[in-house]
């Protein structure tokens, strides 16, 4: 029989912890809920996690004005409703909204560019607390800026609200072109590289030697169905966020399904030809192309 | 000899335990090829097999969509080793005492989910392991606990809780071991000369 360990020795809210829980989210599928009964479904249909929100960034985006985070009671109803782990949207550079939502208790925090910015300089200082954050990013600048602020997590910034995956491809292939470009490098150019897109140095030569993000990178803004999941795993990335996406869809519980099965099998075109058939139509949503650059908000918080 | 070592990666922390794996094998002198297992037909060529951890829910709806849930329990009836941590061990239990998990049974404890609290409460302590010397560096990140241990064997508790077992051919630990450079658990569990063979018959 094993000896007891002594209370006094354990340790929170660690780098290790806090990235070790976005490791765990690695494979899934986190889906946007506004309310326990959407939390219910997306559970079911074996999301990782939900993003418990106001309301999802497609109907953000249609109603305008200032967007915040969610009411906490509205927040603590999901986590009451569901055993997957919760999260919960905190405006960038609002410390205050980041400590409202840890001390409800949400399992991660994601600074996020959806919601109407409060600092236009600064981020939240990410390393103050036990939850972990997660945070976009367009480039590789911004994702080391994001992880030197303490961020345990990485996602693509894509343009939200839209179902147009256009601009999570864009930067997702950016940050794996930079960090391709920094793997040719010797120590010096790294050091310069490091100067030119404002990312700590130490960070940059971390990267290089990785091959790839220090954290976990996931992607997210305008994954709408099956195939657009698989085309972010198919670019690297160690999981996907929804927003808009599945109670935007016809069918949120097909859709559900569907976009994880299709996150597992998305090397395999045969069972992403299954998976996509029959889940009824998608978001309709908004090309990227179509939208006046006022109107973006991947430009939030760099 | 080579061996072919299988990681359930329907959802999870996977390369961490492939890479645990690989370190574990080369301290051993094992040639081992990690294969990643996300469709059924891979695990009846798996000598070692790896139960990662991630999320229950929808690590259990997965391996039974996919075919591979019934490949575990015959992989461990044959008495292979296999290794599963913290979503692991729910999803293998015989009762996580949640009927959103649909468990394997091919551990013979009960569990309780998020045991230890939510992300807030997730910790690291060193912890003493039966079999191990000196302290492992465990991570318990939204952990569950064991509640009831029927045949397996506690191998270390936290807090009066039983955290880790040994079921027969079977490790489960409530923390994760693949977390760390220390393969110590990874070792024991797929390379100690008490795990090979046919466990279930000791």
């Amino acid at each position: 029989m094993a000896e007891s360990t002594d209370l006094e020795e354990l340790r929170r809210g660690t780098d290790l912890i806090k990235r070790g829980f976005a490791r765990m989210q690695k494979g899934g599928v986190i889906m946007d809920v506004v309310d326990p009964e959407q939390a219910r479904i997306a559970e079911d249909a074996g999301a990782v996690a939900v993003m418990a929100l106001e309301a999802v960034p497609a109907d953000i985006r249609k109603r305008g004005g200032v967007a915040r985070m969610a009411d906490p009671a509205d927040v603590e109803e999901i986590i009451e409703e569901v055993s997957i782990p919760v999260m919960g949207k905190a405006r960038i550079g609002h410390t205050k909204e980041a400590q409202i939502l840890e001390a409800v208790g949400v399992d991660m925090i994601d600074e996020s560019e959806v919601l109407t910015p409060a600092d236009d300089a600064y981020h939240i200082d990410k390393r103050d607390f036990t939850a972990p954050f997660v945070c976009g990013a367009r480039n590789l600048g911004e994702a080391l800026r994001r992880i030197g602020e303490g961020a345990a997590m990485i996602r693509t910034k894509g343009e939200a609200g839209t179902g147009d995956v256009n601009q999570a491809v864009h930067h997702q292939r950016t940050i794996k072109g930079e960090i391709r470009k920094l793997e040719g490098m010797t120590h010096e150019e790294r050091e310069a590289y490091a100067r030119e897109i404002e990312a700590p140095a130490e960070l940059v030569h971390e990267t290089a030697e990785m091959g790839r993000l220090p954290v976990v990178n996931f992607a997210a803004g305008g994954i709408a169905t099956p195939a657009d999941a698989a085309l972010m795993m198919h670019h690297e990335c160690d999981g996907i966020f929804v927003g808009s996406g599945i109670f935007g869809a016809e069918d949120p519980v097909a859709m559900g399904e569907a976009i994880v099965n299709a996150t597992n099998n998305w090397d395999d075109p045969e069972a992403l030809a299954e998976i996509s058939k029959n889940v009824g139509k998608g978001m309709k949503g908004d090309a990227n192309v179509d939208l006046p650059e006022e109107e973006k908000l991947q430009g939030r918080g760099v | 000899m080579s061996l072919v070592a299988g990681v359930v990666a329907v959802q999870g922390d996977v390369s961490e335990h492939a890479d645990a794996i690989r370190r574990a094998g080369e301290a051993h002198g094992e040639d081992v090829t990690v294969r990643e297992v996300r469709e059924g037909g891979i695990v009846p060529d798996c000598d070692l097999l790896a139960l990662p951890g991630g999320e229950s829910t929808t690590i259990s709806r997965l391996i039974h969509d996919e075919g591979i849930a019934d490949e575990i329990v015959a992989h461990v009836d044959a008495g292979k080793p296999l290794l599963a941590t913290c979503a692991g061990l729910i999803v293998a239990s015989s009762d996580p005492r949640d009927e959103r998990v649909d468990e394997l049974g091919v551990i013979d404890v009960t569990v309780e989910r998020n045991a230890f609290g939510r992300q807030r409460d997730s910790f690291e302590a060193p912890l003493s392991v039966d079999g191990l010397e000196g302290p492992f560096p465990a991570v318990f990140i939204r952990a569950p606990a064991i509640d009831e241990v029927g045949e397996a064997e506690v191998l270390a508790e936290f807090d009066g809780r039983p955290v880790a077992v040994r079921d027969g051919p079977v490790v489960a630990t409530a923390f994760h071991p693949e977390l760390l450079p220390d393969d110590r658990i990874h070792r024991l569990a797929f390379f100690a000369e008490s795990a090979g063979g046919d466990a279930r018959s000791r």
